[in-house]
């Protein structure tokens, strides 16, 4: 188990460092979901006032976006050095390597959501501040849905052709559980008088979905990437 | 498999000659009239569709952990019927709900779901039409995930909005109906193995001419 943690922290480690040197992915991630929210702000601002409930379907859905594109890059990287094919050489487990490619890609996304949720509300009077806690839980969750599925997808991808058209093609249908529980949890917190059963109706449902694809994931990886 | 096909051949056609005569004959329900005759078609090919999702769910398993070729065949001609009924299922759908409801579509929870597992199935034989070579596996991770995502899906959906009749209605059908009813599902299933097993096959004739092209350039 320690061994586990520790390939998994090294492949974390690798994946943040190629980043931190060049911060491609960041950089174009976050400006891509900025991008995303402004061009939602044109079409679902009238009179200078957001529509009701926008603003939580605004949120999940240039997280999901910009996750999309952040999951492809990550991945192209490591197919244009020919990478991954000395990862998966390594004399380590293989869900480990999963674990970490996840990881790498949660800490992505976290950053990803740091500069959306601001922006939210700053742009769409959302009452970001007003249970900042379930927030954070259900953004937490989410993403590790959204992310643990896409990460298995986006490593089988690697190999395939039309990839780019394919990720997105595979993972919306999937994760549209995540999607919905996001978005109403989401909304349920963003209400007036904020609705705290049913964002934890919500979240006990991400709960639910995390663990079963985690498992599924870690479960799947070895027999999808042996060649 | 050859000694059973030609009897199935026999009983879906005999089933399907006789099921609009046993849908004709069935009571007319009080307030929807004729048009609660699509339920008929309707119900069947949904049931078979949820079926067919889990047939290539649990043979993509299969395929992934055991390394079954054949097991792969059977995802994919489960795969492909999935798409059929579903189509079945979303063309009918509409029809039934403009008469019943007086909209094509609605946001419900039971339609949505469908759409769903019908869109992630389609996903899946993109994936074997596009994916290019190695996709078979990139495919059976699909029918997996999409499998185990059928309850999220509903439960998902189910909060989200509800309209649709629950499915407890087909339990308290009256006696008239439920008979024609539990025909029409006899005769969809007996459809459905029919194509199941024509379909399989074809694949394995294909795997053998791919073999026997390898042997003789070999």
């Amino acid at each position: 188990m320690r061994q586990f943690l520790r390939v998994a922290w090294v492949v974390m480690r690798k994946d943040l460092t190629v980043e931190m040197r060049s911060r491609e992915i960041v950089y174009t991630t976050v400006f891509f979901a900025a991008s995303c929210v402004l061009v939602f702000a044109f079409a679902l601002v009238r009179e200078g006032r957001p529509l009701e409930d926008a603003a939580a379907g605004i949120l999940w859905i240039s997280i999901a976006f910009a996750g999309t594109l952040g999951l492809g890059r990550t991945f192209e990287r490591e197919r244009h050095t020919e990478t991954l094919r000395a990862l998966m050489l390594a004399p380590s487990d293989r869900p480990a390597i999963y674990v970490g490619k996840l990881l790498g890609i949660l800490a992505l996304m976290a950053i990803v959501e740091a500069v959306l949720v601001p922006m939210i509300g700053l742009l769409f009077h959302a009452p970001v501040l007003a249970r900042p806690l379930w927030l954070v839980a259900l953004l937490g969750l989410g993403t590790l849905g959204f992310a643990s599925v896409g990460t298995l997808f986006a490593a089988m991808l690697v190999r395939a052709r039309s990839r780019d058209v394919l990720l997105p093609v595979l993972l919306y249908p999937i994760t549209i559980p995540v999607i919905i529980a996001g978005v109403r949890g989401t909304a349920a917190l963003f209400q007036a008088t904020p609705d705290e059963p049913m964002a934890r109706f919500w979240a006990a449902l991400l709960v639910f979905f995390d663990v079963v694809f985690v498992t599924l994931s870690l479960w799947t990886f070895e027999p999808l990437m042996t060649e | 498999m050859a000694r059973v096909f030609l009897p199935l051949v026999l009983v879906a056609m005999v089933l399907f000659a006789a099921a609009p005569l046993v849908v004709a004959n069935a009571p007319p329900e009080q307030t929807m009239g004729l048009v609660q005759k699509i339920f008929y078609y309707h119900v069947p090919s949904a049931m078979l569709m949820f079926v067919s999702a889990f047939v290539c769910g649990i043979a993509s398993a299969v395929f992934l952990f055991r390394r079954s070729a054949a097991a792969d065949r059977v995802a994919l001609a489960a795969g492909e019927l999935v798409v059929l009924f579903g189509a079945i299922v979303l063309v009918t759908g509409p029809l039934w709900a403009r008469k019943a409801w007086g909209v094509w579509w609605e946001w419900d929870a039971r339609l949505t779901s469908s759409l769903l597992l019908w869109m992630i199935f389609l996903a899946y034989l993109l994936v074997r039409r596009f994916g290019g070579p190695g996709s078979e596996k990139l495919a059976g991770a699909m029918a997996l995930f999409g499998m185990a995502n059928v309850p999220f899906v509903y439960v998902s959906v189910n909060y989200w909005r509800t309209l649709h009749p629950k499915t407890s209605v087909v339990m308290t059908l009256a006696p008239g109906m439920r008979a024609a009813f539990w025909f029409c599902v006899a005769a969809f299933a007996a459809l459905y193995v029919l194509l199941l097993t024509l379909r399989k096959r074809l694949e394995d004739r294909q795997a053998e001419v791919e073999q026997l092209y390898l042997a003789a350039e070999d």
